[in-house]
């Protein structure tokens, strides 16, 4: 990883992270009428160090970037179980505690859903003016006239 | 980006299934005092299943409707001895539709596909404000 990539890593996995979260938020209050669905949400916190440790881990093998441009673990035998893209998957995804339960085993609060789903949406758009900032600072930077 | 773009499908899955529950409700409601129909039967209150089901790449959960099924409460029974299908007690057997039921289905189907059209709206800000990045 150079050193342009380390600095834009962070925002860079973070956004990710927040997007795939809004998905699954987006997912539950989909479902919030459907019989026995029940509300799965991911710690961000551990799922951003898991991805966070995953770039830097396919940075330092220098696995190839695959043919559709996503980093992921070189696989050099046809037995190797290929590794995520630092992403969020089935196993980080865990189900919210129920509050109150309901009749048809639905597990949606509408409230906690929605209120999860706003407080994403606003670290998403803190993360891009983070971002923004520091590519305004690695601009400033890089300019001849300063 | 593209779990983003995925919010889309989420919630026009969960959209296009509330709205297959207001046409249920809406069916519901209008035949209400349809006492016959082409089965020579009341008409039978129906209901939609919701069922969840992996939508996009990223198999997140979406909704589709599973089935239709038909209320199976009996009908209900008015006196009406003028009524030409009054049986010998002069009582017709009208649809087991419960209105004020109906009327909450709808109220509910509506506040639900309210919550998709914000969740469409705010996915959409997002990636507009994504679209940006490094414009400044």
């Amino acid at each position: 990883m150079d050193k342009l990539d380390a600095l834009f890593d962070f925002n860079a996995t973070a956004l990710r992270v927040r997007a795939q979260r809004q998905e699954i938020l987006a997912a539950n209050i989909a479902n919030a009428d459907t019989p026995n669905y029940k509300a799965r949400d991911i710690d961000f916190a551990a799922s951003l160090k898991k991805a966070l440790e995953a770039n830097v881990a396919s940075a330092a093998n220098n696995a190839a970037v695959s043919s559709n441009g996503n980093m992921s673990l070189a696989t050099t035998h046809g037995k190797h179980i290929p590794g995520g893209t630092g992403g969020v998957n089935e196993a980080d995804l865990l189900y919210r505690p129920l509050i109150q339960g309901s009749v048809d085993g639905n597990s949606v609060d509408g409230e906690v859903e929605r209120t999860a789903f706003v407080d994403n949406a606003i670290h998403y758009e803190a993360n891009i003016t983070m971002l923004n900032a520091q590519i305004k600072d690695m601009t400033a930077a890089l300019s001849p006239t300063s | 980006m593209a779990s983003l773009q995925n919010v889309f499908n989420i919630s026009s899955s969960a959209m296009s299934a509330q709205s297959q529950r207001l046409n249920t409700v809406a069916s519901n409601l209008a035949n209400v005092d349809s006492a016959t129909s082409s089965s020579g039967q009341p008409y039978k209150a129906k209901q939609v299943v919701f069922e969840a089901t992996p939508v996009g790449t990223s198999g997140h959960q979406g909704v589709k409707v599973n089935k239709v099924i038909e209320d199976q409460l009996p009908p209900r029974m008015v006196h009406d001895p003028a009524n030409p299908l009054a049986d010998k007690d002069g009582m017709v057997a009208m649809p087991n539709v419960n209105a004020t039921q109906e009327m909450v289905n709808m109220i509910s189907t509506s506040r639900s596909y309210q919550n998709n059209v914000e969740t469409m709206n705010a996915a959409k800000t997002m990636l507009q404000r994504t679209l940006t990045i490094g414009q400044n």
